[in-house]
């Protein structure tokens, strides 16, 4: 048994260590997400088609490459994905991890990939400390961040003339940070914050916290909360009468399966930032019914993002010949101009910040929405320099 | 023979048996490293420890706590701080940890007797959410995110911990370490207390003992010993979240504890082996996990209630 | 104007309505609890697991049945009824012989079970209700804006109640439940089905869960996590009652809504531990519950 295991590894290293020909790079990618908890939905086996079809599009084969995707569930518990993850780099030689939703998970699995050198291109979490205070060289934050949500939405609401907000804080880290980067968007254009509220998380009943909303007078309500949580806020902002009174709810994070999950009767007039809508042109448009025929859904911006970064990192990995050393490929794919069908223009900045438009969504009213899936029309695009933050001097990896 | 046996057993501190499955358990997991993936089989261990801290609570207290994670989840956060903040040596960190679940067994144990049965695990619930409602919204403990990024550290300031095979070793001795405790205080006069207040509360109380202090000393061990399993296994993850502070998790405890045999000396090792195995080979299936989780929960308790060591003692008509 | 602590009354009065209507569900699921345990003597852990699969069985009746929200207020909790009465009968039954904490040990691993199916088949997003086309819209009190709907809830909550306290309380149906709780062996003498009398009781308390989770589907999201949350707050409202009497489940059920409604205003982040935090008081004082019978 060992002595086979032994045998095996010896092979393997042999293989690898002969020189790259272009017929046998083989690369094996491994989807961490949540199959089954409230991310599911938003990640979950639609990543894994959105990466499979990265894989088909790149004509992986015809490229010389057999690629492999594993997946797991990481239940949303980090110390579940951690164990994944270092057994996905110590036993099953995986090359890059993808996706990956919740925060916590995904700043244990940017550790343990620096660690062993492999690559991680996020997409599904949204903690700006991925590119910050924990941005590792070996890490690509590929579709979103809270900044660039809080500087989409904010600046396009307080410009429009929403002055004057008030924000519903889901009273833990995530909640706390979309919040102040919201207020300081907010009050950068002009605006004003005249008052918020911490709400216990998770919370299914928001009326009290609503109705504290609808006093202060507020222009707009800012919902710096995510999933469930957000749903159960709009609806009962509709319920209560809020948004027919005028007030405007401004959804933090929202992602196209909760919007689809509310129906546009209740979600109507809803702003929200998204770097991706499937309706936007013919390709995204194309691309999508291709994802809907296999997955029976529409993508949102996490699966989206899954395919381009899977498809950038597959071309890099091509370019040098082999997909062991994380730490080049990732330096590579800052070196390449990415043209996109789905995100268009992407560059990957030095600190691993993926830089693409952003958009600003309007949730579209009963008499506009054609379909089940009708559900945006685009207010405006923030381009990528605007939409995330500068980056810091310490998370440069060019000059290290 | 069986009988000389046993006299002889409890005269010398521990049957012959028992010395027997020890000593092929620490051979056992002394090789284990080389053929599982250390960080596993580490996993493994904590939640032995765990669940073996949870048995000496209901399996010899005969108190049902349905709020353990609140003291395995608490000190993994004071472990993951002391470790991370304070640079505290793994060993001191996890020292930390268990005096913090001590502290706070003891608090929460001095409340939960004042009821009993139904009520007493409906209490031991209710403080554990607060626990973890605290977990969630401190500054120190890092919400959602939890605190990442624990160093492993250098044992006793000496050796460094940063290789698995390194740390495992570590694991092993305080781990095993614990369970040895653990069965020491079973078999002491202290122990035979327990089981005659489990057995007959009245018939205690008639005696002259004090069962409230008996049952709040058995609370705050038992919560201690869970502290070191929750900080042990904060070390080996490098990390503290609000999974180990969840309700689930002290269902998942008494699970494995239901699943080996309650009242057993190996029955939560065994359960804690099962369950930690299943949810590893099973992570793919998703949802299924809690589905096969709730449907042994179901099967053992209308046709397992003894778990599975409990069984195998009585073949063996020896107590395992 | 007077203002207390900086709170304007009007607020205060809505709030203490707010508090109201989640008290409602407080009450109708402390019911149920307290109607099982009285005579199974069984803490249902997956009380909550059926109030989502009440939420559950309205959303399935409205879509593959086209049944609306008025009848599936009858037929959805009669659908969990039936469900429980066919747990009762082929697990609980066989564990009134042992300790009461195998019957929490298993309703906790059917809990698991329920809440894990629906996960599965439904996903984790949610799935939407409309609030009947009757009750929507809202009445302005001039305080607040009081959605119909909530009103109806609260209007809801306080019959079936009522109903239950009168049943068990004054008739002679509930006079022998209160009699076979005392000693069902005597009961089961005088020619009582005291067995279907479990059954039957266990199932209604059941069907209280679903109904409470009809009530909540056109509110909330209908989600598989729905319940989870709620139980272990019932469960303490149920510790701070005690298991006394009828009354004290659904008095406290209502008292602790407006409590927690209350701590949103003044101090909104301790509103989900405030229930817990009065639970450790009531522990220290009175142990056993403000509305329980010393054992």
């Amino acid at each position: 048994m060992t002595k086979n295991l032994v045998i095996s590894t010896a092979v393997f290293a042999a293989m690898t260590a002969a020189p790259a020909l272009a017929q046998d790079i083989s690369v094996k990618l491994g989807v961490l997400n949540d199959r089954s908890g409230v991310y599911a939905d938003l990640s979950g086996e639609g990543s894994v088609v959105a990466a499979r079809m990265a894989v088909e599009d790149f004509k992986a084969a015809e490229n010389g490459m057999s690629v492999e995707i594993i997946s797991a569930d990481h239940q949303n518990k980090p110390d579940i994905g951690s164990n994944i993850t270092r057994q996905w780099y110590d036993v099953d030689g995986v090359n890059a991890i993808l996706d990956v939703p919740t925060s916590s998970v995904a700043l244990a699995v940017a550790d343990i990939t620096a660690e062993n050198n492999g690559v991680f291109l996020i997409s599904g979490a949204g903690s700006t400390a991925l590119t910050r205070e924990q941005c590792r060289p070996t890490s690509v934050h590929w579709t979103y961040d809270t900044a660039s949500l809080a500087n989409g939405t904010g600046a396009a609401l307080t410009n429009a003339g929403g002055k004057k907000w008030f924000f519903m804080t889901a009273d833990y880290a995530f909640g706390h940070s979309l919040e102040e980067n919201t207020s300081a968007v907010v009050k950068a254009n002009g605006g004003e914050v005249v008052g918020q509220v911490n709400v216990p998380f998770p919370n299914q009943d928001f009326s009290s916290f609503l109705l504290q909303a609808q006093g202060s007078g507020a222009d707009v309500i800012g919902l710096a909360n995510a999933g469930g949580d957000t749903v159960n806020a709009i609806k009962q902002a509709s319920e209560f009468g809020i948004t027919q009174a005028g007030q405007k709810l401004a959804a933090l994070l929202m992602f196209t399966n909760d919007v689809h999950a509310l129906g546009v009767q209740t979600a109507q007039g809803l702003s929200l930032t998204e770097a991706f809508y499937w309706d936007q042109n013919d390709e995204t448009r194309a691309w999508s019914d291709r994802f809907m025929e296999a997955h029976g859904a529409m993508p949102n911006m996490v699966q989206a993002g899954v395919y381009s970064s899977t498809m950038a990192y597959l071309a890099a990995v091509k370019e040098l010949g082999s997909a062991e050393d994380g730490k080049a490929i990732v330096d590579k794919m800052k070196a390449m101009d990415i043209e996109d069908p789905l995100f268009g223009k992407v560059t990957v900045r030095a600190d691993g910040r993926a830089l693409h438009d952003m958009y600003l969504f309007e949730v579209k009213t009963p008499d506009e929405s054609t379909g089940e899936w009708d559900l945006y029309k685009e207010i405006s695009s923030i381009s990528g320099e605007e939409a995330f933050l500068p980056m810091l001097e310490e998370c440069d990896f060019s000059k290290k | 023979m069986a009988m000389t046996d046993k006299t002889k057993g409890e005269a010398t501190g521990m049957p012959t048996l028992h010395k027997i499955i020890f000593g092929v358990l620490l051979v056992a997991l002394i090789a284990l490293p080389f053929f599982v993936y250390p960080v596993f089989a580490m996993k493994v261990m904590c939640f032995a420890l765990f669940a073996a801290a949870f048995n000496l609570l209901l399996g010899f207290g005969g108190l049902l706590s349905f709020g353990h994670a609140a003291y395995f989840g608490g000190a993994s956060y004071v472990a993951a701080h002391a470790a991370k903040v304070w640079g505290l040596t793994p060993e001191l960190a996890v020292l930390c940890g268990a005096a913090a679940a001590g502290l706070l067994g003891f608090v929460i144990g001095s409340l939960a007797i004042r009821r009993q049965g139904i009520y007493f695990a409906m209490v031991t619930l209710a403080f554990a959410q607060m626990v973890y409602f605290t977990a969630l919204q401190a500054d120190f403990t890092g919400g959602e995110d939890g605190i990442q990024g624990v160093p492993r550290g250098d044992l006793f300031g000496l050796f460094s911990l940063s290789d698995n095979l390194a740390l495992y070793f570590f694991v092993l001795a305080v781990t095993f370490g614990g369970i040895l405790l653990l069965y020491r205080i079973v078999h002491s006069p202290f122990g035979q207390v327990l089981k005659a207040i489990r057995e007959n509360e009245p018939r205690a109380i008639s005696l002259g003992y004090n069962v409230n202090r008996y049952k709040l000393i058995v609370f705050t061990l038992s919560a201690t010993m869970a502290g070191v399993a929750g900080a042990t296994k904060s070390q080996v993850f490098q990390l503290a979240s609000l999974t180990d502070v969840h309700w689930s998790m002290s269902g998942e405890v008494v699970l494995m504890t239901l699943l080996g045999g309650m009242g057993t000396i190996f029955g939560p090792l065994v359960g804690a082996g099962i369950i930690v195995t299943m949810q590893n080979y099973l992570a793919t299936f998703g949802a299924w996990v809690t589905i096969i989780q709730g449907v042994i929960f179901v099967i053992g308790v209308l046709m397992f209630r003894e778990g599975i060591v409990g069984v195998l003692a009585r073949w063996f008509k020896r107590p395992l | 104007m007077f203002e207390l602590l900086g709170v304007p009354p009007q607020v205060l009065l809505g709030q203490l309505l707010l508090g109201l209507i989640n008290g409602s569900f407080y009450a109708v699921l402390s019911l149920g609890l307290a109607v099982i345990f009285g005579l199974l003597n069984i803490i249902n852990f997956a009380h909550g697991a059926l109030y989502m699969a009440g939420a559950f069985v309205a959303w399935m009746l409205l879509n593959y049945l086209g049944i609306g929200y008025w009848p599936a207020l009858i037929v959805a909790p009669l659908i969990v009824g039936v469900f429980g009465v066919v747990i009762e009968r082929t697990m609980l039954s066989r564990l009134y012989h042992l300790d009461h904490l195998y019957g929490l040990l298993l309703t906790f691993g059917l809990a698991l079970i329920i809440q894990g199916l629906f996960r599965n088949y439904y996903g984790i997003s949610g799935l939407p209700y409309q609030i009947p086309a009757v009750l929507s819209g809202g009445q302005n009190l001039g305080f607040m804006f009081l959605p119909n709907y909530r009103a109806w809830v609260v209007v809801a909550s306080v019959l079936v109640c009522f109903a239950t306290w009168f049943a068990i309380e004054k008739t002679r149906l509930g006079a022998y439940l209160r009699a076979a709780t005392e000693n069902p062996t005597l009961v089961g003498a005088f020619g009582v089905n005291v067995p279907l009398m479990v059954m039957l009781t266990y199932g209604f308390g059941v069907a209280l869960a679903g109904f409470a989770g009809v009530l909540a589907a056109p509110i909330y999201s209908v989600n598989p996590t729905m319940g989870e949350q709620l139980i272990i707050v019932v469960f303490a409202v149920v510790v701070i009652g005690g298991m006394g009497s009828i009354m004290g489940a659904i008095v406290t059920g209502y008292m602790l809504g407006i409590v927690e409604g209350l701590t949103r205003v003044f101090y909104p982040e301790g509103s989900a531990v405030v229930i817990f935090v009065i639970m450790a008081i009531v522990l220290m004082i009175k142990p056993e519950g403000l509305f329980g019978r010393t054992a």
